[in-house]
């Protein structure tokens, strides 16, 4: 079963000899086009997710699918692999099951548009796009259901489908998808933007065709496959050693009374080629926080951490595939059997990024090793009817993208209240406050809430929401019970917590993962995100960058004691009881030689949990379900 | 006789014009900038240049300058200590910065964070609050803010102060009233809110742009007011002087000292005009614009003689939304160095620059990384053998050991390897060009190309064949066309209101009376700088999206045309141009974001020049015989002077026309020819 692609002219295209210099301009001009879809899609894109978050991704492609430029590999493959259908000229694909395509896609707000690039006749490349959809139907607004067990309630599944047949837009289809969110108008102009920048990838494949010949494009991008193969070998022989080497890391829950659910990793290499296996990891969950993983995407996860190092500049891309073999175990939390929900996949999505930092880490901690750092991307979800004055019960749907501290890392500090995601950016609050019934009464970081370290962790932001008029609330976060770990003597990051303040004054506190909450017009929720754990020993950080950050506000007089340091009343350092503070705590920490710090262990954690968080402890996971 | 000059300050040299309004000579000159005080070197500069026309200082009556003291501020760090008010909550707004890292995925890992230019512990945040409808929510609370502000004042640190609330844009009343306390307390120091210098929505983006006023803010005041006080001193007291703004027009020297985030791209807009000046005269009014420097490039493009204006300005990695002329910058210029890294064996080029020290190897200042100059000397277009007008010596084993260490690296040889670095960066300028081109909607093929700046005309012939525009114009001094630009333009000011409104929703009438208000206040500023209301050229101008867009289009317009068509203007125009640039439109629900009504001072006219030698034939003003190498071949090539070359004169390629501080390359197959305002024509041969 597989795609076939109909062609009129059939004079297959030639493997060349390009010269170099020749590859590199065709390289820049790919990179620019790559660059050029993002830039479409921003500007004819509404929905805030997409035009002010950046949450979306382009890829080109060649003849057999492999990214030549792009941002997270390619689904083409798998795609084609399981669309057993012709495709000719005119023709855009679109889908958003990662049932039906290998998890090119891992959840169904992710719409793709896939275009075949053709020039006279001949299929020459692909141009690929995917976006996050503000809403795709089903059981809440946002389409994220926490509660979902099955994917067939988190909304409408579109098998690959022909949007475009032969240039013509099948309207009915659309009216129909369409017809099952409760978005339309932002997903129409979403996917029209997606469409757009698709075609505009596709005008300038075709141009570099004309300019350069077709077999020279052809050729080239092979080139630049190579050329990735060829610094990931080095990379790899460098970088991941024979003796295997493991990490675990946890979600904390599925948001339906079970967790912490466990990822885990075992990396080694044989011969030029390394192996990532996941056996060892916990079974599916019962709810969406499946991450239906695509091993080409972990590989592509794994190259664009460590590429940057041999040359910064290199377009990136898949050429390096065949040289590492990714085994995901099925039935598990990263390869759910059919039809576990998988909506709610950004957590283990994230805290993939945290095992693979550990595990390439460990083997030069002081080089490489960073430590927890925010991996994830916290979601809040407002919904309801604008009951203001003037605002006629209108429907409003708010997605909002949480961020918090970027870890201690070998370079120096986090960041506080960065995102790790490429592109990504928060939506400006001035914006929110005018299309939405929300004011935005504060927007800071946490003060202390960085893991203590030589460098210290990002600080978690802090972000009050009043909101204006009653409606539903959903939230979707992780790590408020495991800790952000901190590495080489440095502390763990503070957790994430949600509290809600009802007008009347009273207090709750909510659980990470929670959806369908009444607020009522007056009531104010503190979404806290977590901070990024501390790198290095946090006595051997210098006094006075301590004394600057408690100037800043960014760690408090008390907190600069986890440093060891003593304010004096006028603001300075007091030197000396500082030395006799750091000698105490020196003396009484002990051994201090442990890699990572994860806060205790599980079951301590657990056993702390209700009185430390407010919140009931999840139970330890089991799976009933289909195998 | 009454004169006029032009005088733009570079990073390296300070270029002067002066013109002759009368007979519109002219005489140029270029001095080392002196960048502890810019001041001294633009005095060296008239001195010399006065000296040398004979011309009396005293004869100036209008003084124009295009400036980097901002810019330079900015990108050396050393601008002021800036002490920034926020409302309570948003204390954090510039560390948070919108939570972007920049790289790809893993960028984060080694992203190093610039610190801040209003530090946090000069930070304070006051109690107040103001809807985003623009009512007040909370009233400022003026004794805290008294107390807060006496403690800040205390630091002694804060050099400039800066206020910015939240949803000040659509009201600055709170803004306005803590701006006044300040001043009690903080009576010495400049002041900035945000409500003045940009009402725009954004939190983050408006509070680093009226912080990057601030910080710029002392070092620009202190600056005009050293160069009037000068002025004042040796040409008399009705010296006018004026300043280049990044949008292209030219504001008095008070009104730049009070808003100088305006003047940060001074420079690259001098550039522009220049160009416009020389183009628009020969019939050119579409072009594109391609200014090389030492170390990027900025191409623009311009439609009908006027250059589009883009409301963000960046440099290095300070964004700001003020207007700037929308320049594209890319890091390709002639001192970027070209490298081969050791595992891909790719070849790249820049963006790290030689700079001017060490320079360029032929230089033998000791720089020895092979440059894009470098490879340019190795191909003989920069002729080592022959002393052009340029004062700098050549040394071309210098060079050709250089690009050599390339060419090994490579395996290919020395030929191959400088004709690749220079296709490496004329692609780079070629992909900037494309993107303020094809990527907007325009076919490059309806403009023409200009080539300018230090580097610009070695490879400007070699883009038009890339670009396909035609002809390729070399304007008559392309190394100090700021110069010319910065002589050439109108005083003007604009005032703009944040107006968010539906179209639909919105009649004629009243936004014909908004619009007039805004008029009046344009207005004011002219009026200010004594230009009477009868010099005054008024337009306006409408910023629209589809609601629910980030993007915007802005829309220009006269007053009459809005008599004659009302809002139904806007909406047209605007779905004409969202049609061109993405292909689709939609019939309704147009949002009109902001209204601006810019007033401009009538221009005033200069007389013609006379071109070059008139009578000398083109072999009287060849130089020397050379030879040049060209997609593998070596050529046989003459080298002219071009301060002889009249009017109606043709250079037929491979030649190379050198001057003053630019060398022009005429590539074989096309024909470079005199126009009568004494521009290069350069177009293919047999071409019309």
């Amino acid at each position: 079963m597989s795609a076939r692609l109909l062609e009129t002219n059939h004079d297959p295209l030639k493997r060349i000899d390009v010269d170099g210099v020749t590859v590199d301009i065709i390289e820049n001009a790919l990179r620019n086009a790559r660059e050029e879809m993002d830039a479409v899609l921003f500007r004819t894109a509404m929905s805030p997710g997409i035009r002010e978050q950046g949450d979306c991704f382009p890829m080109i492609a060649n003849k057999e699918g492999k990214m030549v430029v792009g941002q997270f590999g390619s689904f083409i493959g798998p795609f084609l692999e399981a669309y057993d259908e012709e495709i000719e000229e005119g023709d855009i694909i679109l889908t958003n099951d990662p049932y039906m395509c290998n998890a090119a896609v891992s959840h169904l707000p992710d719409w793709v548009v896939l275009v075949p690039i053709f020039k006279d006749g001949r299929h020459i490349a692909w141009s690929a796009m995917f976006g996050h959809m503000s809403d795709n139907g089903g059981m809440v607004p946002g389409s994220i259901p926490i509660q979902a067990t099955t994917i067939f309630q988190e909304g409408i599944r579109i098998p690959p489908t022909k949007l475009y047949k032969k240039g013509v837009l099948q309207a009915d289809l659309l009216e129909l998808i369409l017809h099952n969110v409760r978005t339309p108008q932002w997903n129409r102009f979403d996917l029209n933007a997606l469409v757009a920048a698709c075609n505009t990838a596709a005008k300038r494949c075709v141009e570099l065709a004309i300019r350069f010949g077709d077999d020279v494009l052809f050729s080239t991008m092979d080139i630049m496959l190579q050329r990735n193969y060829e610094a990931m070998k080095h990379i790899i022989g460098m970088f991941i050693p024979e003796e295997p080497r493991e990490f675990e890391d946890y979600i904390c829950d599925d948001g339906m009374g079970m967790g912490p659910y466990k990822i885990k990793c075992t990396m080694w290499r044989e011969g030029e080629k390394a192996i990532f296996d996941f056996a060892g990891t916990d079974p599916q969950a019962q709810s969406s926080v499946n991450f239906f993983l695509n091993e080409d995407m972990f590989k592509m996860f794994f190259g664009s951490f460590t590429i940057n190092v041999v040359d910064p500049q290199i377009v990136f891309n898949d050429g390096f595939y065949d040289l590492v073999d990714v085994r995901i175990p099925q039935g598990t939390l990263l390869k759910p059997n059919y039809p576990a929900a998988l909506s709610g996949r950004t957590h283990a999505l994230g805290r993939i990024f945290d095992v693979l930092g550990a595990l390439l880490g460990m083997g030069a901690p002081e080089m490489m090793l960073n430590a927890a750092g925010f991996s994830d991307s916290p979601h809040l979800f407002f919904s309801g009817y604008d009951s203001r004055e003037g605002k006629g019960n209108e429907w409003f749907q708010l997605f909002q993208i949480g961020f918090g501290g970027v870890p201690g890392r070998p370079v120096g500090d986090g960041p506080d209240g960065h995102s790790l995601w490429p592109g990504f950016t928060n939506v400006p609050n001035e914006f929110i406050e005018s299309y939405f019934p929300l004011r935005i009464e504060r927007y800071e970081t946490i003060p202390d809430s960085g893991g203590a370290g030589l460098h210290r962790g990002g600080n978690g932001l802090s972000v009050a929401y009043r909101f204006l008029c009653d409606g539903d609330i959903g939230i979707h976060d992780d790590r408020w019970l495991t800790y952000p770990w901190g590495v080489l003597g440095g502390e763990t990051g503070l957790r994430s917590t949600k509290k809600l303040v009802r007008a009347d004054g009273s207090e709750e506190s909510l659980p990470a993962k929670v959806e369908g909450i009444k607020v009522k017009t007056g009531d104010v929720l503190y979404f806290n995100t977590w901070g990024g754990g501390g790198w290095g020993d946090p006595f051997a950080r210098d006094p006075e960058l301590v004394r600057q950050d408690v100037a800043r506000r960014l760690v408090s007089v008390e907190g600069a004691k986890r440093y060891g340091v003593v304010m004096s009343a006028d603001k300075t350092v007091d030197q000396a009881a500082t030395e006799v503070l750091r000698a105490q705590l020196i003396a009484a920490r002990g051994d201090n030689s442990a890699l990572f710090n994860f806060g205790g262990d599980l079951e301590d954690i657990r056993g702390r949990c209700e009185a430390e968080t407010h919140l009931p402890a999840p139970v330890k996971p089991t799976f009933v379900g289909a195998k | 006789m009454s004169y006029r000059l032009g005088v733009d300050v570079g990073g390296t040299f300070t270029d002067l014009l002066l013109i002759n309004e009368g007979t519109g000579e002219t005489h140029t000159a270029k001095v080392p900038s002196t960048p502890e005080d810019s001041s001294i070197g633009v005095l060296n500069g008239i001195a010399r240049i006065c000296d040398e026309s004979g011309v009396n200082p005293a004869e100036i009556s209008r003084v124009m300058h295009g400036t980097t003291v901002a810019t330079n501020a900015v990108l050396t760090g050393r601008g002021a200590k800036v002490g920034l008010v926020t409302t309570a909550g948003y204390e954090d707004t510039l560390q948070v910065a919108r939570s972007f890292c920049p790289g790809g995925l893993g960028g984060w890992v080694s992203f190093v964070k610039k610190p801040l230019l209003a530090p946090l512990e000069l930070t304070i945040g006051a109690h107040e609050r103001m809807s985003a409808d623009g009512e007040v929510v909370r009233a400022l609370d003026e004794d805290q803010l008294r107390a807060d502000l006496t403690t800040l004042h205390a630091t002694g640190e804060v050099e400039a102060l800066t206020i910015c609330f939240i949803n000040a844009y659509i009201n600055g009343a709170n803004e306005q009233r803590a701006s006044e306390i300040a001043a009690e307390i903080f009576t010495d120091t400049p002041i900035s809110i945000s409500s003045d210098v940009v009402p725009e929505m954004q939190e983050y983006e408006r509070t680093e742009t009226t912080v990057v006023n601030s910080y710029v803010r002392p070092e620009v005041a202190s600056y005009v007011s050293n160069l009037q006080a000068a002025l004042d001193d040796k040409m008399g007291p009705d010296t006018q002087l004026s300043i280049l703004r990044s949008d292209g027009g030219l504001a008095s020297a008070r009104a730049s000292a009070e808003s100088p985030v305006n003047m940060l791209m001074s420079g690259p807009a001098g550039g522009v005009s220049g160009a416009i000046y020389f183009c628009s005269r020969a019939g050119y009014d579409n072009i594109l614009t391609c200014d090389m420097g030492g170390t990027s490039t900025d191409v623009a493009l311009i439609q009908n003689s006027r250059a589009r204006v883009r409301r963000e300005t960046i440099v290095a990695d300070v964004r700001v939304r003020a207007p700037s002329v929308d320049v594209r910058t890319v890091g390709a210029g002639g001192g970027s160095i070209a490298f081969v890294p050791e595992l891909t064996k790719a070849l790249r080029v820049g963006p790290e620059s030689a700079g001017a020290v060490p320079g360029p190897a032929c230089y033998m200042k000791g720089g020895v990384q092979p440059t894009v100059c470098d490879a340019n000397v190795v191909l003989g277009y920069l002729p080592s053998d022959v002393q052009l007008g340029g004062k700098m010596e050549i040394n071309r084993e210098a060079s050709v050991a250089a690009v050599q260490s390339v060419a090994d690296a490579m395996g290919i040889d020395l030929m191959a390897a400088a004709e690749g670095i220079i296709k490496i960066a004329n692609e780079s300028m070629f992909g900037a060009l494309r993107l303020v081109s094809v990527e907007q909607g325009y076919d490059p093929r309806d403009f023409a190309l200009v080539g300018f700046g230090g580097a610009g005309p070695l490879h400007a012939n070699a883009l038009g064949v890339l670009t396909d525009a035609w002809p390729v114009i070399i304007p008559p001094g392309p190394g100090v066309l700021c110069a010319y630009g910065d002589a050439t333009t109108q005083v003007q000011d604009e005032a703009a209101r944040t107006y968010l409104t539906m179209a639909g929703d919105l009649t004629d009438e009243q936004l014909t009376a908004d619009l007039m208000e805004l008029q009046v206040r344009a207005g004011d500023a002219l009026l200010k700088d004594n230009i009477p209301a009868s010099e005054h050229e008024i337009s306006y101008q409408a910023d629209l999206r589809y609601a629910g867009q980030a993007f915007q289009i802005t829309i220009d317009f006269t007053e009459a045309e809005l008599k004659e068509k009302g809002v139904a203007l806007l909406t047209g125009q605007f779905d004409a141009e969202h049609e061109q640039l993405f292909t689709f439109k939609l019939d309704d629900g147009h949002e009109i974001l902001m209204i601006r009504a810019l007033a401009k001072a009538k221009a005033k006219a200069i007389a013609e020049r006379q071109i070059g030698q008139t009578g000398m034939s083109l072999e009287e003003c060849k130089i020397a015989s050379s030879r040049f190498y060209y997609e593998g071949d070596w050529y046989d090539s003459t080298i002219y002077d071009r301060n002889k070359l009249s009017t109606g004169l043709e250079v037929s390629g491979p030649a190379i026309v050198g001057e003053m501080d630019s060398t022009t390359v005429v590539l074989p197959g096309y024909v470079a020819t005199v126009d009568r305002v004494g521009n290069l024509l350069i177009n293919p041969q047999g071409s019309n």
